[in-house]
């Protein structure tokens, strides 16, 4: 008896008694729906989570320098200076797990507009790439070139909350603004960004070339905090400034570091980088990149920093990987309870198959003695009832896919949740089903096939 | 050699420690294309009998031969297929699948024979099987749908479809009404003549009997064929009134 056959008196068999077929395979309906509906919405959300994830910087680091101790106090991260522009340009040649690598100079000040005053979170000197590695865009206006960079020019780019602060619906662009009694025009507007992880508000800033903001606006850079390393960073300034090629772009003006006396160079020798930077931000490519660019970045600057292996590094990386696995596991997590539910109501379908086939053996007693007394082997018998039982799976199966991706477009256009469709589940669950069908449909079915003819055909 | 021979066959049933023998020794012969009647008392082991000669037991000892072949010894599987292609079966109840037509009724033997038959060749088949029993216009019609006789003329269509060479009919006419009965035998009758199928049919109604050309009585478990015969029925050797078909 072949397989087509066979399957042709199944679905007659099932035909004869459609509303039980559909009751008994309800198990199944539903245990292959939620499967599915939880695959897409599950997979729809864990994609925005990564979306958001990536868009909150799940792939950004930040390089600061190390730790200064003095003895033996530590004066905190960034209280040395170690990181140089150079270092900023050399990784992001060197790491091709970065995208970028943009310095960061930060000061704190107040921004002046007319007779409005207001002091950003953030005042930060960086290079334009800093737009791309932040992940940022501009509204209005142009970001700064690296021209500006290379000329100090004072031009600078706000974010919304400045613009809101000091312009008050004015247009910005074009405008000029004072820090610290140093003119800087306006030339973009960027997107706003809300608050970040931190809860800060990430659009309270002022962006403009590192240059200008370390040469022109004095005495604001946060080194200052450090009073050994800005006594250190005065030290020398004389023999560095005649070996600095940065010196010529520096604005003409009077000696920017203060003087030192004889007495304090034979004391401190110190070979310091004068062109120091606060910290460095680098975007990996894509949030599993980072540990690669972590690596990458390491090497690269215990090479530039002629640091021995086994000495501690004179800076530090520090990334989002830790929050980004939090949330990624939490959302695998609520996905997999919800399939673990989803998998019991199949096992629960199964069983529900089971029951109704051993009573459709049962009932159809007198059906198999007839068929054995006409010819039917065992084995026949066997297929014929397993043949039944995965029919009622597959389309219960059919049925719960159905009802399970209808659903989850449902939730998607009710509840506007994010769904992706899962050709994976959709495959899983059809043999999922199947299996079902054959592991509970097979004791009725070997029941069934090991009855005996006679005794069937008098079952009353 | 006889189509069908019974050599000393024993059939006895285990009741817990008690053996109860049915059958004490039945030999008989039933040669191709004969129409047989079996008949005997309740209880005195002509369905016992009867499930033996169709390959649906296996007899306790004594031989069994069908077609030249001993069969007593067989596997369950041989003896479905042996079923399948040699045996018909027809029962008192008429044992028709429910909800399904008559023609898939028909048509269903044919799904465990050896020789793979295309759907189509089954559903003609089974066309002309129901024509031959005269439901032509109720091919389509289910069980709960026809009357006791046609169902049992469905029933003897399926029994046929296989074109096997015994047909085995236990009370076919138990439940029909006696004009009924009349008809069904007359049909049993038609196609021994014309088919040269070989018929055994159980009865316990001398009425029926006399359709047989043939009568071996069962009592108690043994074969009286000639004896009781000749004692008292002798409506049942006289020649079957075939003019009627
Ligand atoms: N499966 C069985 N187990 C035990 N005894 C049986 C079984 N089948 C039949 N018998 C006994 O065998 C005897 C003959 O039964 P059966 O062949 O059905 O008689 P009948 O001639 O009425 O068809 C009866 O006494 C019955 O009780
Ligand atoms: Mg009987």
């Amino acid at each position: 008896m072949n397989t087509l056959r066979t399957t042709g008196t199944a679905l007659k068999a099932l035909r004869r008694n459609p509303m039980r077929a559909l009751l008994t395979t309800l198990g199944i309906v539903i245990g292959v729906g939620a499967v599915i509906a939880m695959m897409e919405i599950g997979s729809g959300s864990s994609a925005a989570l990564q979306d958001a994830i990536s868009s909150m910087g799940a792939n950004v680091l930040m390089i600061q320098p190390g730790t200064a101790s003095s003895g033996g106090i530590s004066f905190g991260a960034g209280s040395v200076t170690t990181l140089t522009p150079g270092d900023a340009e050399a990784l992001a040649k060197q790491c091709p797990a970065l995208r970028g690598v943009a310095p960061e100079v930060r000061a704190r000040t107040q921004v002046v507009y007319g007779n409005r005053n207001w002091v950003p979170s953030w005042m930060t000197g960086t290079t334009p790439v800093y737009l791309e590695v932040a992940n940022w865009s501009m509204a209005e206006g142009d970001f700064f070139t690296e021209r500006d960079v290379l000329a100090a020019n004072k031009v600078c780019v706000l974010g919304q909350t400045v613009v809101r602060e000091l312009f008050q619906g004015e247009s910005p662009i074009g405008k000029e603004i004072r820090v610290k009694n140093v003119s800087f025009r306006v030339v973009g507007v960027l997107v706003s960004k809300g608050a970040n992880m931190m809860g800060m508000d990430q659009d309270d800033i002022l962006l403009a070339p590192w240059t200008t903001l370390k040469y022109r606006v004095t005495g604001s850079t946060l080194t200052t905090a450090n009073q050994s390393a800005a006594a250190s960073t005065a030290s020398g300034a004389d023999t560095s400034g005649a070996i600095n090629t940065l010196s010529k772009i520096y604005p003409g003006q009077a000696s920017l570091y203060p003087e030192r006396s004889a007495a304090q160079l034979a004391d401190n020798p110190m070979p310091v980088r004068f062109e120091n930077i606060d910290r460095m931000m680098a975007a990996a490519k894509d949030a599993a990149s980072v540990p690669a660019a972590i690596d990458q970045i390491t090497s690269v600057l215990r090479e530039r920093h002629r640091i021995r292996p086994g000495d501690p590094a004179d800076f530090n990386i520090r990334d989002m990987t830790e929050m980004t696995k939090t949330l990624a596991s939490t959302s695998n997590l609520m996905t997999n309870l919800l399939l673990s539910v989803a998998m019991i109501s199949l096992l629960v379908g199964g069983v529900g198959i089971m029951n109704i086939m051993l009573v459709s053996v049962t009932e159809r007693t007198r059906e198999i003695g007839l068929r054995m007394a006409v010819g039917a082997r065992g084995r026949d018998i066997l297929r014929q009832f397993l043949v039944e039982a995965v029919l009622l799976c597959l389309l219960g199966g059919a049925m719960g896919i159905i009802f399970g991706h209808g659903g989850s477009k449902l939730v998607q256009a009710v509840l506007g949740w994010p769904v992706a469709t899962s050709p994976g589940a959709i495959a899983a669950s059809v043999l999922v089903a199947a299996s079902v069908g054959i592991v509970f449909g097979f004791y009725p079915a070997w029941r069934a096939s090991r009855l005996d003819p006679i005794e069937a055909l008098r079952y009353e | 050699m006889a189509l069908i021979e019974l050599i000393e066959l024993r059939k006895s049933y285990r009741l817990g420690e008690l053996v109860v023998p049915v059958l004490k020794g039945v030999s008989l012969q039933v040669e191709q294309g004969e129409l047989v009647a079996l008949m005997g008392a309740s209880g005195s082991g002509k369905s016992t009998l009867m499930n033996i000669l169709g390959c649906l037991d296996r007899p306790t000892s004594g031989q069994y031969w069908l077609d030249g072949r001993e069969i007593s010894q067989l596997s369950a599987d041989q003896r479905a297929m042996l079923r399948n292609s040699k045996l018909g079966f027809v029962f008192q109840n008429f044992n028709l699948l429910p909800r399904t037509s008559a023609l898939d009724n028909v048509a269903m033997p044919l799904s465990y024979g050896e020789a793979n038959i295309s759907e189509r060749e089954a559903r003609q088949r089974a066309q002309e099987m129901l024509a031959l029993v005269g439901l032509q216009d109720r091919v389509h019609h289910e069980p709960n749908q026809l009357s006791g006789g046609q169902q049992q003329r469905v029933a003897i269509a399926r029994s046929l479809v296989n074109r096997p060479q015994v047909l085995l009919a236990d009370e076919p006419t138990g439940n029909l009404d006696s004009k009924t009965s009349e008809d069904i035998l007359s049909l049993f009758q038609k196609l021994n003549q014309h088919g040269g199928i070989t018929i055994i049919l159980v009865t316990h109604d001398p009425m029926v009997a006399r359709h047989a050309r043939r009568t071996i009585h069962i009592h108690d478990g043994l074969v009286v064929e000639g004896a009781y015969a000749a004692e008292g029925n002798a409506a049942c050797q006289e020649p079957a009134p075939e003019a009627t078909l």
